[in-house]
């Protein structure tokens, strides 16, 4: 298998690059939505995360990536160690069925041997991982509709079939699109964290560094990839800087307020707004190596975790990040 | 298609610079008819592709086929598990035959594999006639040539072989540096988006440099790449200041008709006739339209009419079938059938090693049965009579109606008529920011072709209804059609055109509504809306106070 193409090498497009690396920090954001073109680039920088993701102690053989040896048990799989292993990032194809997300009875078991036995599905797959769906928008409702439940409970439950289990599925939710060829549910819309809009580049000479790359990657892939292995090994460890570091960031009084004026100033229906704004904004101060949440963080990840929160009307094609730039002025400067 | 001979030598070009560099190039798009020259090219494919060995996959493969697993069927006859391998299992030169009726899903998987590292590359043979019948997006940008090989002789596409062994060894010697800067500049001035396709004309390039043996891409490969790879999906040419004006809709559209119609109506902002519409419009106006057609078909309530699935919705009786990804087995009815015959097959087969003897057969599939997506068909008079001088608050009724179908999830599509025929402006779609641009950009003017426009509302409501949805007609148009269908001016043959398509529209019950543009209510729309079997709306007049109110609400900001 060939390495995907390098994180670091991708041109441009640093608002995705920066959501991405900001919900490897703290999956608890909740899940990217990038919104653009074709051929922007959006599925690469996906794959190009997996390679940057550190490594996590998961039972050994066990399908449901449970985070120890008591949690599979319980599971009913039998592991006698721990192992490390890559995190999870699954992909969710367009028209898979219902049986293969959430997983479904063992078909081959239970005609050929009479067993009633469960086989796990991608959402099992993705936990404690992310769960990648390309064309996030024309994705099937009843899918949607399905997602949303387990993204909500942190927790598959399946009931049918005479099976009743339930397991932990808690992953983060990278979804892509393109806007023109259909509208996301609002519902759906909210469970994403962050919210990039991506655009092919307009300067040629941005547009011809892509081109050269992406072709030097393709002729070369082990040669391109070790051109950038040094970015690529500072990246990983500032993410795992980051991540140890994340619980010891300081959120200072203001900021909280802050993020409730925001929050108001917008008219965000519900509460998710604030804690996405803070967990973000707390995620790049960790990033960073700073001690404590400040303005200027929250001025960055703002538009990424308010823009697709705002109430909006569905004919209004301007996009709403204008709005969000506008109020971030007020706020934060006043 | 004058230069026939051309388009083949263009696709043994193509056919060559695949050969050379599969992965890399993705592969092709070719639209064509089934028939002879269709045969020759499939034919010719294998030995064009060689080494890679030449598949065909159908549009409904299920994903075992596709991706190989535990073949059940098998499974159950031998007792033990059987897997079996897949079409994609290795690389290939894929052909898929029939590519515009090519579901997303599959399209995804396809677009995947191209994605990935194989070598693999896929020629897709269009068949399509109709205009919507085409080859998804997510697909056809990663295909590098995209050829219409339509309309040739087979007299004119001699066979050609293609001995490309020497090129792919040169190929990574290839500088095209400077080829890629030309390449790129060169799509952007095309109007070209994605990244996709200049990537792919360097690879082109490069491939089209090996073949003739040079170590850098010069003039010659690039032409040759920006012909084969960029001319087919430029949106507007480079240097010609005319056609690029086709391409980018006036920003005034309606400024033509402000000469010819009262002008009261233009001189207000769209945003301000749309306030003054929410008053005259009716509320849930499309939810009346269902009921009325749910009446006329007898078929009871609900979005849209039922379709008879196997994924979701209400569960049917369980019915005999086949094993695949697509459709989902009722265990029970399975065992169930299975059951009587166990003593029979046990003293048969005293020795197989299942609990339970299942033969394919037994196998029951569930059934559900699901209402079908609904999509709105706007059919829009643009022409220069009376609709015109209300051509503004006609788009503003349909923008409100938009809002309705979003709630809804309902699919949008737009047709608009004026000068000489009806044309599609936006296929189905759930994207309303498209609708609304497309219909903003409209302009105004001309005859009144209603004929054309039942036809091809008829047409897409025949096509959406093929693809499982359920369509719903809307008119806006004052009735007085006066363009037959030929593009002639003949108000007589216009109308007896009408009376054939309405009453088409009206046998296969589609539900529709007219809504009357007319600076009074006219008769011919009533006549219309009674022809057609649907109902009949008059647009109310958005009169001066009521449009001075919602202009000054607009104007001072709410505080």
């Amino acid at each position: 298998m060939t390495q995907p193409f390098p994180f670091t090498a991708i041109v441009g497009q640093d608002e995705m690059k920066q959501a991405l690396v900001l919900t490897a920090i703290d999956p608890k954001i909740g899940g990217v939505l990038v919104f653009g073109d074709r051929g922007t680039g959006k599925s690469t920088a996906v794959r190009a995360l997996a390679a940057l993701l550190p490594d996590i102690e998961m039972a050994k053989g066990d399908p449901y990536n449970s985070t120890s040896l008591e949690a599979a048990a319980e599971l009913g799989v039998e592991a006698s160690e721990m192992e490390r292993r890559p995190t999870p990032v699954v992909d969710l194809p367009l028209g898979a069925t219902e049986d293969r997300v959430c997983g479904a009875l063992d078909l081959e078991r239970a005609l050929t041997r009479g067993e009633k036995a469960f086989e796990p599905g991608l959402l099992a797959r993705a936990h404690r991982g992310y769960l990648y769906i390309d064309e996030v928008n024309l994705l099937e409702d009843h899918i949607v509709d399905l997602l949303l439940d387990v993204a909500a409970s942190g927790e598959n439950l399946v009931e049918r079939e005479g099976l009743s289990i339930r397991h932990p599925a808690r992953f983060v939710l990278v979804g892509s699109g393109n806007p023109e060829e259909g509208e996301l549910r609002p519902q759906l819309l909210d469970r994403f964290g962050l919210s990039v809009e991506v655009s092919s580049p307009t300067e040629i000479s941005e547009r011809v560094e892509v081109v050269r790359r992406r072709d030097a990657y393709e002729m070369d892939a082990d040669g391109f990839v070790a051109k950038f292995a040094d970015q690529e090994r500072d990246l990983r460890s500032a993410i795992t800087h980051g991540k140890v570091q994340l619980a010891d960031v300081a959120t200072p009084d203001g900021i909280l307020e802050d993020c409730a004026k925001l929050c108001v100033a917008l008219g965000a229906d519900g509460l998710r707004g604030e804690l996405t704004l803070l967990r973000a904004a707390r995620a790049l101060a960790a990033f960073e190596g700073a001690s404590q949440t400040d303005r200027s963080h929250l001025r960055r990840v703002a538009p990424l975790a308010l823009r697709h929160r705002l109430r909006r009307d569905p004919l209004d094609d301007a996009g709403s990040g204008v709005r969000v730039g506008r109020v971030i002025d007020d706020i934060l400067v006043a | 298609m004058t230069d026939s001979p051309t388009v083949w030598d263009l696709w043994r070009k193509a056919a060559r610079l695949l050969a050379v560099d599969p992965a890399g190039l993705g592969g092709a798009w070719l639209k064509l008819r089934a028939g002879p020259v269709a045969r020759r090219v499939t034919d010719g494919l294998g030995a064009a592709m060689a080494p890679l060995p030449p598949r065909k996959l159908h549009v409904t493969i299920s994903d075992e086929a596709l991706y190989g697993g535990v073949d059940l069927t098998a499974t159950l006859t031998a007792g033990r598990k059987v897997l079996r391998g897949g079409l994609m299992t290795g690389d290939a030169a894929f052909l898929l035959p029939m590519a515009e009726r090519c579901p997303v899903r599959l399209a995804a998987r396809l677009g995947g594999m191209l994605d990935g590292q194989d070598k693999s590359c896929l020629i897709a043979l269009d068949e399509g006639i109709e205009a919507d019948e085409t080859l998804p997006a997510a697909l056809s940008d990663r295909l590098a040539f995209h050829l219409t090989l339509d309309g040739v002789r087979l007299a004119d596409c001699p066979e050609f072989d293609v001995d490309v062994a020497e090129a792919r060894a040169q190929l990574a010697d290839v500088d095209t540096s400077h080829a890629a800067e030309t390449l790129t500049t060169l799509a952007s001035h095309m109007g070209i988006d994605s990244l996709r396709a200049p990537l792919m004309a360097v690879k082109a390039a490069r491939a089209h440099a090996a073949l003739a043996g040079r170590e850098v891409a010069g003039d010659e490969d690039i032409s040759a790449a920006a012909a084969l790879v960029l001319a087919p999906r430029a949106v507007r040419w480079p240097e010609t200041a005319e056609d690029e004006d086709d391409h980018q809709p006036p920003s005034e559209p309606s400024e033509e008709s402000a000469d010819k119609g009262e002008g009261q109506d233009q001189m207000i902002p769209p945003e301000m006739v749309l306030e003054a519409m929410k008053a005259h419009l009716p509320e849930g106006l499309l939810a009346q339209l269902q009921m009325q057609a749910a009446r006329r078909a007898a078929k009871g309530a609900g979005a849209g009419a039922r379709s008879k699935g196997n994924r979701r919705g209400r569960p049917m009786a369980p019915r005999m079938g086949r094993l695949s990804a697509q459709t989902k087995v009722d265990v029970i009815a399975t065992l169930r059938t299975a059951a009587p015959w166990q003593t029979v097959r046990r003293r048969q087969t005293p020795d197989h090693p299942a609990r339970v003897l299942i033969r394919p057969d037994d196998i029951r599939i569930k059934r559900f049965e699901e209402k079908s997506d609904r999509v709105l068909i706007f059919s829009v008079d643009a022409s220069g009579s009376a609709a015109l001088a209300r051509l503004a608050e006609a788009k503003g009724a349909i923008e409100l109606l938009l809002s309705e179908a979003y709630v809804n999830r309902d699919h949008v599509a737009l047709i608009a008529f004026r000068g000489e025929q009806a044309e599609l402006l936006l296929p189905p779609t759930r994207s309303l920011v498209q609708a609304k641009r497309r219909l903003a950009a409209l302009p105004g003017g001309g005859g009144t072709p209603l004929a054309s426009a039942l036809r091809s509302a008829y047409d897409l409501a025949g096509a959406t209804g093929k693809k499982g949805m359920t369509p719903t007609l809307a008119f806006l148009t004052d009735g007085r059609g006066n363009i037959a269908l030929d593009g002639k001016p003949d108000r007589q043959a216009a109308e007896a055109d009408m009376e054939g398509w309405a009453q088409a529209i009206r046998a296969r019950a589609i539900p529709s509504i007219v809504i009357d543009t007319g600076n009074r209510p006219q008769r011919r729309a009533e006549a219309l809306s009674r022809a057609l079997g649907g109902a009949y709306l008059p647009m109310p007049r958005a009169d001066a106070k009521r449009l001075s109110e919602a202009i000054s609400t607009t104007l001072v900001p709410a505080q």
